[in-house]
């Protein structure tokens, strides 16, 4: 918490990007100290990684300046903001697995005589580098033979000799074990020492109040504090985090008591090792459970092993009662289930289709292409799923893409209902869409609980897990540590559970 | 031990047990005089497999190798007899060609991002169809210097004849292994082998590098044909037809991984010496069709391929962590 204060090593102001329609940072101020360690947080989505690319030069930014030493400069590629002295690690190390630990210390500036690299050389002066990050290896072995925690030092080395003012770590811990995240904490706070601005990135908010000075977090490509974590507290970081403001009451309370029907799904023991801690669960018709946690605490994944996109390697399905095996989507669809995934993208639409054609895909597919659907079948159902669930298009003809977020996922989502499901996998249902077009989700999937379908909704938008939730499952390092119903049921509990407060915990 | 010297041990160790499988039958194999004809019936083979093992080492592929020896015989043939130029001046601007050829190649790879495979493929087509053109009809050089070059050798113990061509290949073998693991250079294809979108944060110039990787091969290329001028005192477009499969050929038995990153110009060289070894064999046994040598060396091939899957998809040994305490 000694962080010098006068002007900042880097500081942006007013960082603004936009892609296509979709404003990733609304002009967002980040500074960063010499000498401190600060956090950026937010969930997917945020803007956390398009504030880090502009930062690091991997993109450009549509508005706004960044400052480095109080000058303004402009990178043109990450190779000039490490000439600038801004270096980055990435959780996937961008290095050489297939050449020695020296050379990837010193690739692109060996020193050479006659055009001859100085082997010799390079391995002390990478031995003695290598030590003051306390490894004592063999620098002339491929890196490959070293642990991820080994060549994220390495990187970190290499970023600190080539930049020397400020070191980005984005994930630099996701791969690692406890005690080599100590290890790594410890070089952190020697760069610290030495008057390194440190960013930090991680989804481990524990990790965060160990290693950081400030915080600054950011969602839906807003900044909504920057902060010294001194007096903050794990909850108040997870509020502001998923929370807009609890004080905002959505108006819609009692989903928690409203009426269900006979049990439709049950999960007992789902799990697969090193993904998801095995999860009992059951969904009732009528009823939406909603799923909340941060990012990797394992949401997605208990999504993924229900759907058995990742099969599961403990636990049985039942449906109806009856146990029902689903080792891939395909068993999955024909046991009546439903997937929209996060991702809208890359793993739901089919963009040149037309939105026609996208909502009856699934139908299509789970005939079978024998017995296609004729055109005037495709109209109707179309035109039914459209007008049910509001979905704005000009025509059905037009391709999927030129529509708007919210009526993309409005397409998946009639696509999966026209299968008539029995139980419907929402992942981040409203991520991506205008936050005006977040209420009508909301409605929709209301809509759908009050027709009697079964619901399991995973969302970091607090508020609206609770407008729309029975019951609320908090995951938390890929374990569902509790289960909420009733009056639990609102963002203030929902925090404190995500943010392990004991006296919340429900344990399951 | 390094992984990828396991291959390469492979290789070496396949090598010198046939070699002495081969000496047990026929003892008249181990003479200075069959290996000094090993290197000379080997040397343009030689001199293009150091080329492809760059290439291949970046992780790319060069099929226009043979197409390039062919044109550059047919060219250096046309300007020696056709023009009158001294064989010297020819090779000269053969070689010019030929680096112009390759760079222009690379270019096309690296700005147009089109796969290797295919830009050397048209490449191929290209100088084997510029070849015909220059002249469909074997042209045959005589000049003095070819005669010269042919009598002059080194005489090794044992009379074993160290012709020119045989030194020329030795001494590309020993400049590849300087570039390849001693400069900036050679650290740079490597690095474009290991990974491409690392090595570029990583500060290596690709555009550059790339260019001069296929000039390189190009150029070695020309310098194979120039050999296989002096070798055959000809020029022939349908020269050195698929020496570009044997090279490949000579790289991988050598221990270079096909997807790039890892390899030694060393191992290329007994790849070579490999291939050189069946034919002698053959030739000293007599009975056999020559065709037996492909399927040795595919049947080889094939064992180095299989033998890398399994060195480079076992998981990687970690080493114990080193932390100074």
């Amino acid at each position: 918490m000694q962080a010098t204060e006068g002007v900042p090593v880097l500081d942006a102001r007013g960082i603004v990007k936009v892609f296509g329609q979709h404003t990733a940072l609304g002009g967002v101020d980040f500074d960063l100290r010499a000498g401190e360690v600060h956090a950026l947080l937010g969930e997917n989505g945020a803007g956390k990684s398009t504030l880090i690319k502009i930062l690091t030069g991997a993109y450009q930014p549509d508005g706004g300046t960044v400052l480095l030493d109080g000058a303004p400069v402009s990178f043109r590629d990450p190779l000039q903001a490490q000439g600038y002295g801004i270096g980055t690690v990435y959780q996937e190390v961008n290095l050489l697995p297939n050449r020695s630990v020296a050379e990837n210390l010193f690739l692109g500036r060996q020193p050479t005589r006659f055009g001859l690299v100085r082997r010799r050389e390079i391995e002390s002066r990478a031995r003695t580098l290598l030590a003051d990050y306390g490894l004592e290896i063999d620098v002339r072995a491929e890196l490959s033979e070293y642990s991820v925690a080994v060549q994220q030092i390495v990187a970190i080395a290499r970023a600190v000799e080539l930049s020397g003012k400020v070191l980005v770590l984005d994930e630099p811990t996701a791969s690692l074990d406890r005690n080599e995240v100590q290890r790594l904490f410890d070089v952190v706070r020697n760069l610290k020492a030495r008057g390194l601005g440190i960013i930090f990135i991680t989804h481990f908010l524990d990790q965060v109040f160990e290693l950081s000075d400030r915080v600054t977090i950011l969602r839906n490509g807003r900044k909504i504090a920057t902060q010294p974590l001194a007096g903050l507290s794990t909850a108040d970081v997870v509020r502001m985090m998923l929370g807009k403001d609890v004080s905002l009451d959505h108006h819609v309370t009692g989903i928690a008591d409203a009426a269900r029907g006979a049990t439709r799904v049950t999960f007992r023991d789902l799990g697969r090792t090193g993904s998801v801690a095995p999860i009992t669960l059951s969904v009732h018709e009528g009823e939406v459970v909603g799923v909340a946690g941060l990012l990797g605490s394992g949401r997605t994944e208990v999504a993924r092993l229900m759907f058995g996109v990742d099969a599961a390697d403990s636990g049985e399905i039942l449906v109806d009662g009856a146990p029902v095996t689903i080792r891939n989507p395909a068993q999955a669809v024909a046991a009546g289930f439903g997937f929209c995934p996060e991702d809208r993208k890359i793993d739901g639409i089919f963009g040149d289709l037309s939105v026609r054609e996208n909502i009856i895909i699934a139908l299509q597919a789970k005939l079978g292409w024998f017995r296609a659907l004729n055109r005037e079948d495709q109209v109707e159902l179309a035109g039914r799923y459209a007008e049910a669930l509001d979905i704005r298009a000009a025509n059905h003809d037009m391709p999927v893409k030129l529509l708007s977020g919210g009526n993309q996922q409005k397409v998946i989502l009639a696509r999966w209902l026209a299968l008539d499901p029995n139980f419907l996998i929402l992942d981040e249902p409203t991520r991506g869409i205008d936050v005006g077009a977040h209420a009508e989700i909301v409605r929709t999937i209301n809509r759908l609980r009050e027709e009697g379908l079964a619901l399991f909704v995973i969302s970091s938008e607090l508020d609206e897990v609770v407008a729309y939730s029975n019951r609320v499952v908090v995951m938390r390092d890929r374990e569902m540590v509790a289960e909420l119903t009733g009056a639990a049921v609102a963002p203030d509990s929902i925090v404190q559970a995500i943010a392990g407060v004991p006296a919340v915990e429900v344990a399951q | 031990m390094n992984r990828s010297l396991r291959p390469l041990l492979a290789t070496a160790t396949i090598f010198v047990l046939a070699y002495i499988l081969a000496v047990a039958q026929f003892p008249g194999m181990l003479s200075t005089r069959v290996l000094g004809n090993f290197l000379t019936d080997n040397a343009f083979l030689g001199i293009a497999a150091v080329g492809m093992t760059f290439v291949i080492l970046s992780g790319g592929i060069d099929l226009s190798v043979g197409a390039v020896i062919g044109f550059t015989t047919v060219l250096i043939a046309a300007l020696v007899m056709w023009v009158g130029l001294h064989p010297l001046a020819a090779f000269g601007i053969a070689l010019i060609v030929a680096a112009a050829f390759g760079a222009a190649m690379g270019a096309a790879i690296h700005y147009l991002q089109v796969p290797s495979f295919i830009v050397t493929l048209a490449g191929m087509f290209l100088a084997r169809g510029a070849a015909s053109v220059l002249s469909p009809d074997s042209i045959g050089i005589k000049h003095e210097f070819y005669t010269a070059i042919s009598k002059s050798y080194i005489l090794l113990p044992g009379g074993g004849r160290l012709t020119v061509i045989g030194m020329i290949m030795l001494a590309v073998f020993a400049v590849g292994i300087l570039l390849a693991h001693r400069t900036r250079f050679g650290s740079n294809v490597y690095a474009l082998g290991g990974s491409e979108s690392s090595a570029a944060l990583m500060g290596v110039p690709v555009a550059r590098t790339t260019v001069l990787i296929y000039m390189l091969s190009s150029t070695l290329a020309g310098l194979a044909g120039v050999v296989f001028s002096l070798y055959t005192s000809a020029g022939y477009s349908l020269s050195a037809l698929g020496v570009e499969l044997d090279a490949i050929a000579a790289v991988v038995i050598g221990g270079t991984l096909l997807t790039g990153g890892y390899g030694l110009v060393a191992g290329t060289f007994i790849g070579v010496m490999l291939q050189g070894l069946v034919q002698t064999y053959i030739v000293f046994d007599g009975t056999l069709s020559s065709w037996w040598t492909k399927i040795v060396i595919g049947g080889l091939l094939f064992m180095f391929i299989l033998l890398q899957r399994l060195v480079f998809t076992a998981t990687p040994r970690r080493r114990k962590l080193a932390w100074k305490t």
